[in-house]
């Protein structure tokens, strides 16, 4: 009997996935939980993305905020036509994904060292996955700290999330915020004053930032000031992603693409451009 | 009990000064306790004391008639409090107020002027140690202006 012979995947034809749970986080910020209308979701790395298609309107690259059994998580904040239609989407509502793509955070390679990981406003989104992950095998890591920066206490992403983890007594959490009247309890200030107060080894520490490019570069200042060499410093990089295989160029960085090249890259291969007004 | 100039000897502001210049500072010196919501500084009086938080948190105000205060900065241990006693007028430009029980060590920046200007070693020395501080709470305050959270 002959064997029917399969067509080779098209990796820009999104597969069909369908809303299974819609919750609002923060003004124009939802979190979508996402399942294939057939089969299973491919396995997923922290810190990778998916293309997400709102269906006639466009595709746009949203990192992975976490996963479900069945699914994707992924947190939307509304500021195109694509994204602005996908965070309004409801319980149910059909849109297109392919991926994951892009490389994760080296989680494992951090097992036996201390982690900082170092979020501003929504990057906290890429960064959860890998927190679950070091959390979930936690006698494997050193010290573990999160630090959180955002623009007032009402735009603290996950905040439930950050207070159960400051709840447990082998994380240390701290969360601080650019403007605030007196009623807020917490730190004022920018998150890269919170890595001169950390505690972690530099020469046993990895470090994951994410957030916008500004905060991200004082951030590896902070951290460099700290003694914390480059190579063990990553951060999770943004640029107009399209085709999310290497092949447009849209995302060129300098010599690397960041859509199959990172987005999570080691601090020692674009620190020399990282400033770089033209690229 | 340790005395002041060993207190100030575990300070990292004054890390590696050499002891007879720790020894000159603690003369300047004295320990204040503050308790929640108390007033380390007010903004407009003269700048004649700063502080290096030993224990606690402060935070750095500024109040609009008819607003709330906003609070700009917090500074917790280790840290100092107070850098308008070194440039003139000498007058405080912030209210600085004890968020939690705090505790820190006082230095009466008249006298310590008075000592920079009779040994511009030791000026040099503080200069040092405080221009550093200034400059990176000025990065931090034009990071805090950018906006980055902002959505655009």
């Amino acid at each position: 009997m002959m064997q029917a012979v399969m067509p080779p995947r098209d990796p820009m034809v999104p597969d069909v996935y369908r809303v299974s749970r819609a919750q609002s986080e923060l003004a124009g910020v939802v979190t979508l939980e996402v399942e294939p209308v057939s089969g299973n979701r491919p396995a997923g790395l922290p810190g990778q993305f998916n293309m997400l298609y709102a269906m006639g309107i466009g595709e746009v690259a949203i990192s992975i905020s976490g996963e479900t059994p069945r699914g994707f998580v992924h947190t939307i904040r509304a500021v195109g036509a694509v994204s602005g239609a996908l965070a309004g989407m409801e319980e149910g509502a059909v849109l297109g994904l392919r991926g994951p793509y892009g490389t994760g955070w080296p989680v494992a390679e951090a097992e036996g060292s201390d982690v900082v990981f170092v979020a501003g406003g929504l990057g906290l989104a890429p960064l959860r996955p890998a927190i679950e992950a070091v959390l979930a095998a936690r006698e494997r890591y050193g010290r573990v700290t999160i630090l959180a920066g955002c623009r007032s206490p009402r735009e603290i992403l996950f905040r439930h999330q950050l207070e159960h983890w400051r709840q447990r007594l082998d994380v240390e959490v701290q969360v601080t915020v650019d403007h605030a009247d007196t009623e807020w309890r917490g730190n004022v200030g920018v998150v890269p004053s919170l890595i001169r107060r950390a505690a972690f080894d530099p020469d046993d520490t990895y470090a994951f930032i994410c957030g916008p490019e500004v905060m991200m570069r004082f951030s590896a200042t902070a951290l460099q000031e700290a003694n914390l060499p480059a190579e063990r410093t990553f951060l999770s990089m943004e640029r107009n992603m399209k085709c999310a295989i290497g092949l447009c160029g849209h995302c060129q960085f300098g010599p690397s693409f960041i859509c199959k090249d990172g987005p999570v890259m080691a601090l020692d291969r674009i620190a020399g451009i990282l400033a770089m007004r033209e690229i | 009990m340790e005395t002041m100039d060993q207190l100030m000897a575990k300070h990292p502001f004054f890390a590696g000064l050499a002891p007879e210049y720790l020894e000159l500072l603690a003369g300047c010196a004295r320990n204040y306790r503050f308790d929640a919501g108390e007033y380390l500084i007010r903004e407009g009086d003269p700048a004649d004391t700063f502080y290096l938080i030993r224990h606690g948190r402060v935070t750095l105000e500024i109040a609009a008639p008819g607003s709330a205060p906003v609070v700009i900065s917090t500074l917790g241990e280790s840290e100092i409090v107070g850098a308008s006693w070194i440039v003139p007028p000498y007058r405080a430009e912030f209210d600085a107020r004890a968020m939690d029980l705090t505790r820190a060590i006082g230095i009466d920046a008249k006298c310590l002027r008075g000592k920079c200007d009779a040994d511009h070693h030791l000026g040099y020395e503080m200069m040092q140690r405080f221009l550093p501080i200034i400059v990176k709470r000025l990065h931090a305050t034009r990071l805090q202006i950018l906006d980055v959270y902002g959505s655009k």
